[in-house]
């Protein structure tokens, strides 16, 4: 058998979802980005929701995340998207919203929007992509920083005096009575993949079924912040990332 | 005895060279190719194409959703 004939429509097991258009991608190679945009599109288009799903994309390396996906985008300042997100949502209670943010999107600049409308209980998704600096703008220390950890504004690494603790949001945001869904993930191997894909379908579930705000956070990578390859950036993250945020269910109601 | 054989399709201009699939792949079928694509990245390729198994790990670590995997049962050894 040729390989011409196993390429063949009827043979096929994997290709790339409709719902995510043939733009190029502007992340670097290996982010960690794009496998959350292909895991979010896969699932807008396993729920067949791709003309009732409304992004807010946030500041940062994400922003032009309304370049890849094929549904309908706002864009919000920065810190700002779940307040945007409250105004889509409560405009228009029949679409699935989600907010895309980045850990200096919703943890630093945006703390205090993301508590109120987890507060709120709003009925939205919010995915917190959390790679522990500030990636676009050249690798700064972010609030998700762990102690230690080298970047261009902590060249010697974070220190407890100089910084304060790193800020475990998504823990936090567990104990708010608004939040429904909250979770911790990651995308550095094929197992976590799919748990990632199941806990970004449970979420937009959540947004139409009255429960409050869910919350997914996916642990990731910014190689080119962390000056290593993706390979090595997937297991400095398994190494060092996951101990400080360990994954799995915070809370399922 | 049925075995499986598997394909990949690699958008050689979509790709970024990033590794991932090489990295994740169980039978060892990937390489990144010695030439680039237009961007001037090294693509990943089917090196030891005989040994896929349409097992589609590359194609769900890739990064920018460039493989497209195929995968058939054959009865001849």
């Amino acid at each position: 058998m040729t390989l011409n004939d196993i390429i063949d429509p009827k043979n096929l097991v994997y290709a790339k979802t409709k719902v995510m258009n043939d733009t190029p991608m502007h992340y670097c190679p290996g982010c960690s980005h794009s496998v959350v945009h292909k895991l979010i599109a896969e699932v807008i288009e396993e729920l067949d929701i791709q003309d009732k799903t409304i992004g807010i994309a946030p500041v940062g390396c994400a922003v032009f995340g309304y370049k890849y996906i094929d549904i309908d985008w706002q864009q919000a300042a920065h810190g700002r998207a779940p307040s945007l997100a409250t105004a889509v949502k409560r405009l228009l209670p029949d679409r699935y919203v989600f907010t895309y943010q980045g850990d200096g999107d919703l943890a630093a600049i945006g703390t205090a929007e993301t508590i109120h409308t987890c507060n709120r209980g709003e009925n939205i998704a919010i995915f917190f992509i959390n790679n522990g600096i500030y990636g676009m703008t050249g690798g700064q220390m972010a609030p998700t920083t762990l102690n230690g950890m080298k970047s261009t504004t902590s060249p010697s690494g974070r220190t407890v005096p100089l910084s304060g603790h790193p800020l475990d949001m998504t823990k936090l945001l567990a104990q708010l009575d608004g939040t429904c869904y909250v979770t911790r993930q990651s995308v550095h191997n094929i197992a976590n993949i799919r748990k990632t894909k199941k806990a970004i379908k449970k979420a937009l579930e959540n947004s139409m079924l009255d429960k409050g705000t869910s919350v997914v956070e996916i642990v990731s990578t910014c190689s080119a912040g962390w000056n290593m390859t993706p390979a090595d950036s997937n297991n400095w993250m398994e190494q060092n990332m996951i101990p400080a945020y360990p994954l799995g269910d915070m809370k399922d109601i | 005895m049925a075995k499986v054989k598997g394909a990949i399709v690699v958008n050689t201009e979509r790709c970024k060279g990033c590794n991932l699939c090489v990295v994740a792949c169980p039978a060892k079928v990937l390489s990144l190719s010695p030439d680039s694509n237009l961007k001037g990245y090294n693509f990943s390729y089917m090196s030891n194409a005989d040994s896929c198994v349409g097992c589609a790990a590359c194609a769900y670590v890739c990064p920018d959703a460039c493989i497209t995997v195929y995968k058939v049962k054959t009865n001849t050894d």
